[in-house]
């Protein structure tokens, strides 16, 4: 029964994920696709966490907290370019 | 009590991925995006650390910690994403009505 419960989310995760990947192919502006990216990156957090509730392990935890990290930074650095045009400064010229 | 978590947490996933497709700009897809999925995987990584600590008395500290840099990080995006959307000039919905920061914007930039 449980199994059952937890197949039946992850099937409701990628429906959520293909959602997304309609949004990221058709949205009409680039802040669009990177909202619909960092939600996919958000999504995959919890589709990692439910497999390894299936496969009954604790090998994949660090996994969760790796892809929350990295999300954050990708859609950091998108920001930075979309506002200023640039990601890391450089240096004021003397 | 976990699956209850876990179904809960899909099902905030699956309501903002609706927000996403059906809603008509950027700043309410944005704010639809945000907050639910974040409160959808937080769900999610407290029904997990439940399973695995009810079930195998395995207190695991690293899903703690990601749902509190899931809870810390997620509105902090969404936060940039939309300022770097208001200032790379998208356009807000045709029928929304207030549009506070363009007045500051002018008022500032004429000093």
């Amino acid at each position: 029964m449980f199994e059952f419960i937890l197949k039946i989310s992850l099937i409701g995760i990628s429906i959520s994920i293909l959602g997304l990947i309609y949004r990221v192919i058709k949205g009409p502006s680039v802040p669009d696709r990177v909202v619909a990216l960092d939600a996919i990156g958000i999504n995959l957090i919890s589709m990692v966490a439910i497999v390894s509730i299936l496969l009954n392990t604790h090998a994949f935890f660090e996994v969760i907290l790796l892809i929350g990290i990295l999300s954050f930074i990708g859609t950091v650095a998108f920001s930075k370019y979309l506002q200023k045009g640039v990601i890391l400064e450089r240096e004021r010229d003397l | 009590m976990a699956g209850s978590l876990i179904v809960i947490g899909v099902f905030l996933s699956l309501i903002a991925t609706f927000g996403v497709i059906r809603l008509p700009d950027v700043y309410t897809r944005n704010h639809a995006a945000s907050k639910s999925a974040t409160l959808g995987v937080m769900s999610v990584l407290l029904g997990t650390f439940l399973y695995f600590f009810l079930t195998e008395g395995h207190f695991n500290s690293r899903l703690i910690l990601g749902i509190g840099f899931v809870f810390l990080t997620s509105p902090v995006a969404g936060h940039l994403l939309s300022r770097a959307a208001y200032y790379s000039g998208v356009k807000l919905w045709d029928k929304s009505v207030q549009d506070d920061l363009k007045e500051q914007k002018k008022k500032f930039s004429k000093r």
